[in-house]
């Protein structure tokens, strides 16, 4: 196996890489779950799974609590943070465009009200 | 009362409110100082349109653009990103209805969005609401790489938490 402690951006690089993993994920993004759930849904032994949810939780993607004997696992901030990236990227792109799309209805504007006037006379 | 605070106001810049409104649709708001018209004109017009679809913090710049805005008709642009090389952006307008309402869909990819742009004047303003309706929820995520790419989005790292559950 590759050691996945090089730095965060190999360890998502690596974490992602696997389509269990990315499953994984997607099963959490719905909603918490134990090891025991996800090894089910992904039919898989407890083993397998917790070693793919440790490559993950090295990865800051998912992170776990133990209750009792059970391990439930939920998304990481970063993936949360990355949610919220989304969002906030998409606004600055819309805002920049609506912004230039101003000084173009500007320039509409103003040549209406030039037209308006040379109508009138 | 309304009015003299108007005078003692700056004017105030107008906000883009951006939300996910349901788990395959995003939703982007904005209001224009200007009638209806006026905004489906720079919409519309392919002139107009092209000076501020890719703003210039893009860093995009725009290598070909055709377009035919009216129910039924298409376009086709092609941008070149830095670091990314150039990219195609096509589709049809489902939808031209003058001053009220644009539809369109994006088909380079299958993760596509329907975007649907509607224009509701009130006293001399337009808001504008946009909606973008994807096949599914992983499709938006993947979303973030499509042309609205702002620099950052093309590191590597990020197309592939973008990617996720596209297993």
């Amino acid at each position: 196996m590759v050691q996945y402690n090089h730095s965060s951006f190999d360890g998502s690089f690596a974490a992602l890489s696997d389509a269990t993993r990315r499953g994984v994920l997607e099963r959490l993004g719905q909603g918490d779950a134990s090891i025991t759930d996800l090894a089910e849904k992904f039919h898989m032994t407890l083993t397998g799974m917790k070693k793919h949810v440790g490559v993950l939780e090295q990865a800051g993607l998912v992170t776990t609590r133990k209750v009792g004997r059970v391990r439930t696992c939920k998304l990481g901030r970063r993936r949360l943070a990355e949610e919220a990236a989304w969002i906030d990227r998409h606004r600055r792109l819309w805002e920049a465009r609506f912004e230039e799309l101003d000084q173009v209805i500007d320039e509409l504007k103003r040549k209406e009200k030039v037209d308006g006037r040379k109508a009138r006379q | 009362m309304d009015a003299r605070q108007d005078n003692e106001l700056t004017p105030v810049k107008n906000l883009t409110a951006v939300g996910r409104k349901s788990e395959c649709e995003i939703i982007v708001t904005r209001t224009f100082d200007a009638p209806a018209r006026l905004v489906f004109q720079a919409w519309t017009k392919p002139e107009l349109f092209k000076r501020w679809w890719l703003p210039k913090s893009l860093g995009v710049s725009l290598l070909s653009y055709e377009a035919d805005i009216r129910t039924g008709g298409g376009y086709r642009l092609e941008l070149d990103i830095p670091g990314h090389g150039s990219m195609a952006f096509f589709g049809k307008y489902l939808e031209v209805t003058p001053h009220s309402r644009i539809v369109w869909t994006n088909e380079e990819s299958e993760d596509g969005a329907v975007t649907t742009v509607t224009l509701e004047e009130k006293s001399g303003k337009t808001l504008l609401v946009l909606q973008e309706l994807y096949s599914s929820k992983e499709a938006l995520e993947r979303a973030g790489g499509s042309e609205n790419g702002l620099p950052e989005q093309f590191e590597q790292l990020d197309e592939l938490l973008l990617s996720l559950g596209g297993a």
